[in-house]
């Protein structure tokens, strides 16, 4: 019976946020065994919430997928269902352990001793101050694989710099690139793809330091720069640069390898956008077969003379726009998705996160499944692993992990804590659930 | 020192943006990856930027950027000599790639059912759209029409205009990183086991799978019902988006969380002592969001970003400036890490374009060769697999 590929692998993920948790839940959905390591008495910012034990009143000030906890409620664990964070925390276990003291640092030592992979993307000098660093994890096993994924890298005037992925967007050029050509970039709404794509690339780097590792029984220490890896998703404007000496601007929804039309056209809506009933289709014409096609399903209308070739339809991208728009607006997204697509048009409804479980591509894949939580919250949609490996199947074995969930499993079977030491170090506060009641 | 995957060969089927990223990854790894290219290239060879701006197939800043260290080999899969050719590559590869649509490499006689035959431990991963099995398995897809579908693409802008899409082919490129991870599972299972199979890897469901808010979008409002609109535009609460200083933007993020550290950034460590500041929900206030806004945005005009920056950093505020292209290029920081890599391409002269996506001391990143020319690599390929004369001579286009 073939496993997946990396059972027998253990992850010790000292990672926040999501950069780091991306990384090493994809290393769980692939077989290896992720023990995050979370300390009661020590809340990470942006890791289990924004605070341990958010006030109910602040919740509605929070942009929903920040403050939509249950029924609008911190509830007693808030830290176990922030919407920010729990849909990373899937197939991993979580055990506690106070860092800040000898005897849990003690206990780290034991785990990574029985370990093979360490990830963290902390703060530069958080770890460093622990006395956690790769020279340390290899004085415990000597081919120890480290990946480490800072913000700017570990070396350099910026590597102390605090940022989100939103704030290496800018660096990297991305909040200048991206947004609407004719306003500020003051309307572009922050998110965070350089989370994807370090989470990706940091998976990646430990797979293929195990592939090193099986061949030479040698570990390495990997540094995935955030601000550098994800520079690949701007490549078309590196590269205009590079070769060119152009400097790119903000392009909307303009195809930026001059497709057109390329454009996100309104339809019959259910609701204003404050109240996030507006719909909308997204179309990319790719080829002048493609606009035949729509040109066809419109009805071959007037204003379509002329604009047979690519150049013709560059040149006259806003009236194509604007008129694209006024038919689309008659028309039900999906009707139109379905109809269009069948006469060989890219395109797709832009999917308002309130319709996604309705979706028949969604359903059919599986992309979702009813869970419940180590918590009494009900049951609720959570996402499944998206890879599909027909001999290994890649499936949801552990829910979104509660803080402490596995404190018993890890000291007891990993460890080889006895009874007495286990209460030792439950009366030490090591072992907890909740976290101590001087973390606000 | 070889890369990791010095010992791997990739049969590389893949065009356009998303597969060709994937075994990039794996090329600049170390591992040898054969592109396969249909007779007239890959597409990719046709999308700008173009070094001066001229459509060329060797001129492509996109084909360049997703093919470093690949070799080009030029088959028509749909003749039989293409097709036998095809075979005896796969006999000696590790793991193949592809991504055409669903049905099209069944249909070439190519797909898994051939290469499970010919070879039990080489997986085959397929990327595609929307996958193998779904119900919109055939339709066609953009950067723009899968982001929108699956990313969270609905909430990006401002409330008085439509959605918004990331830069580019950005949502590919992060599809592509997501794949590479795929492809690496499956070479594992190959090598380690010895079992391959069809992995169907679907770039709508590593967006609905990724990182980037859709996740969260979509679990608060199972949770709470609250949907996600798109925002009025701004910046909003204290310390909390993009502002405008002496030239340029800087961008912060929920810098009131900290803040102690937002006033030494400002240098006045006693700005919040009132505690107006930090009850909860001030961050929300509009009165105290305006009071604040009234210091700050005077204090921002009279800094560059770069100051702006500075100041951050050493108050360790999450704070980045909105650097142009030009700007990180000849940012002291990148250059001082050596991230830009130089490189020489026959067509396009010596330039440099971003590096390592991360370091390996045992094992490095490297670029070995540019990428190549259509079917650069041909003859050298196919004479490795054992292919000479006149067979040999026809496949590579020598007229009999």
């Amino acid at each position: 019976m073939a496993t997946l590929p990396l059972a027998g692998i253990r992850v010790v993920d000292l990672c926040v946020v999501w950069a780091g948790p991306f990384a090493t839940m994809l290393l769980g959905d692939l077989g290896a065994e992720v023990i995050k390591v979370e300390n009661p008495f020590v809340f990470q910012p942006m890791t289990r919430g924004g605070m341990a034990r958010p006030p109910a009143p602040v919740l509605p000030a929070l942009v929903a997928w920040s403050g939509g906890y249950p029924n609008s409620q911190p509830g007693p664990r808030p830290w176990n269902y922030c919407p920010t964070f729990v849909q990373v925390y899937r197939n991993k276990k979580s055990f506690t352990v106070d860092l800040r003291r000898p005897e849990g640092m003690e206990i780290l030592r034991r785990l990574i001793e029985k370990s093979d992979v360490v990830v963290e993307n902390n703060a530069v000098d958080t770890l460093s101050k622990l006395g956690v660093t790769y020279d340390w994890l290899k004085t415990i096993k000597d081919d120890i694989i480290m990946v480490r994924i800072p913000a700017y890298g570990l070396s350099g005037p910026y590597s102390e710099a605090r940022a989100l992925g939103t704030h290496l967007e800018s660096v990297m050029g991305h909040t200048l690139l991206r947004g609407y050509p004719d306003l500020d970039p003051s309307n572009n709404t922050t998110i965070f793809s350089g989370d994807y794509m370090s989470g990706t690339q940091g998976a990646l780097a430990v797979m293929m330091a195990l592939w090193h590792r099986q061949r030479t029984g040698e570990g390495q220490l990997i540094e995935v720069a955030q601000a550098e890896n994800a520079s690949p998703m701007f490549a078309q404007a590196f590269m205009d640069y590079t070769l060119n000496g152009n400097v790119q601007g903000a392009t909307g929804n303009q195809s930026v390898h001059g497709f057109v039309p390329s454009g996100v056209y309104p339809c019959v809506s259910l609701g204003t956008p404050q109240e996030a009933g507006d719909h909308w289709i997204s179309i990319t014409v790719t080829s002048d077969e493609e606009w035949q096609a729509l040109r066809h399903e419109m009805g071959d209308p007037e204003w379509t003379a002329g604009l047979d070739s690519a150049a013709a339809r560059l040149a006259a991208q806003d009236q194509v726009d604007e008129s694209i728009a006024a038919w689309t607006a008659q028309f039900e997204d999906y009707d139109l998705f379905h109809r269009l697509q069948a006469a060989g048009v890219p395109c797709a409804p832009v999917l308002e996160a309130s319709r996604v479980l309705d979706d028949a591509h969604v359903n059919a894949r599986g992309l979702y499944k009813k869970q419940r939580l180590y918590d009494d919250i009900g049951e609720h949609q959570y996402t499944t692993p998206f890879y599909r490996f027909p001999e290994t199947p890649a499936t949801v074995y552990q829910p979104p992990v509660a803080f402490g969930e596995h404190n018993e499993y890890v000291y007891k079977e990993v460890l080889g804590v006895d009874e007495e030491e286990y209460e030792r170090l439950r009366d030490a506060g090591h072992i907890s659930m909740d976290y101590d009641a001087s973390v606000p | 020192m070889p890369g990791p995957l010095a010992d791997v060969t990739v049969l590389d089927l893949t065009q356009y943006i998303t597969g060709p990223y994937a075994t990039k990854l794996l090329a600049d790894f170390g591992a040898d990856v054969i592109k396969i290219e249909r007779p007239g290239g890959d597409p990719a060879r046709q999308l700008p930027p173009f070094k001066g701006g001229e459509p060329h197939p060797e001129k492509s800043g996109t084909f360049f950027f997703f093919n470093t260290n690949k070799r080009s080999v030029v088959l028509d899969l749909k003749s039989p000599a293409g097709r036998d050719a095809f075979g005896r590559l796969l006999d000696r590869a590790d793991i193949v790639v592809e991504s055409f649509r669903p049905g099209v490499l069944d249909r070439l006689g190519l797909g898994w059912d051939y290469v499970k035959s010919r070879r039990p431990n080489v997986p085959l991963v397929s990327i595609t759209n929307f996958g193998q099995d779904s119900p919109y398995a055939d339709y066609k897809g953009s950067d723009l029409v899968l982001y929108g579908f699956a990313g969270e693409m609905y909430s990006m802008g401002i409330a008085s205009r439509g959605p918004v899409k990331m830069y580019g082919t950005a949502a590919l490129v992060e599809s592509g990183a997501a794949a590479s991870t795929a492809i690496m599972g499956a070479l594992m299972v190959g090598r380690g086991q010895g079992v391959g199979q069809h992995v169907d890897f679907a770039i709508a469901d590593s967006h609905f799978g990724g990182v980037d808010r859709r996740h969260a979008t979509v679990i608060a409002y199972q949770y709470s019902g609250r949907k996600t609109p798109r925002p009025e535009g701004g910046a909003q609460g204290l310390a909390n988006g993009v502002y405008p200083c002496a030239d340029g933007f800087v961008e912060f993020a929920v810098a009131y969380i900290r803040p102690d550290r937002l006033a030494d950034m400002l240098g006045k460590p006693d700005w919040f002592d009132d505690p107006k500041w930090t009850v909860p929900g001030a961050s929300a206030n509009p009165d105290l969001i305006e009071e604040f806004n009234g210091n700050f945005l005077v204090w921002l005009v009279q800094r560059t970003k770069r100051e702006v920056f500075a100041e951050a950093r050493r108050a360790k505020v999450l704070c980045g400036p909105l650097f142009t292209v030009e700007e990180m290029f000849a940012d002291e920081h990148f250059r001082g890490r050596g991230f830009w890599q130089p490189v020489e391409h026959a067509e396009l002269g010596a330039f440099e374009m971003p590096g390592r996506p991360f370091t390996m001391p045992a094992s490095p990143w490297e670029i070995r060769r540019p990428a190549p020319l259509l079917g650069e690599h041909t003859r050298e390929v196919l004479s490795e697999a054992g292919l000479a004369g006149a067979e040999l001579d026809a496949l590579v286009g020598v007229p009999a």
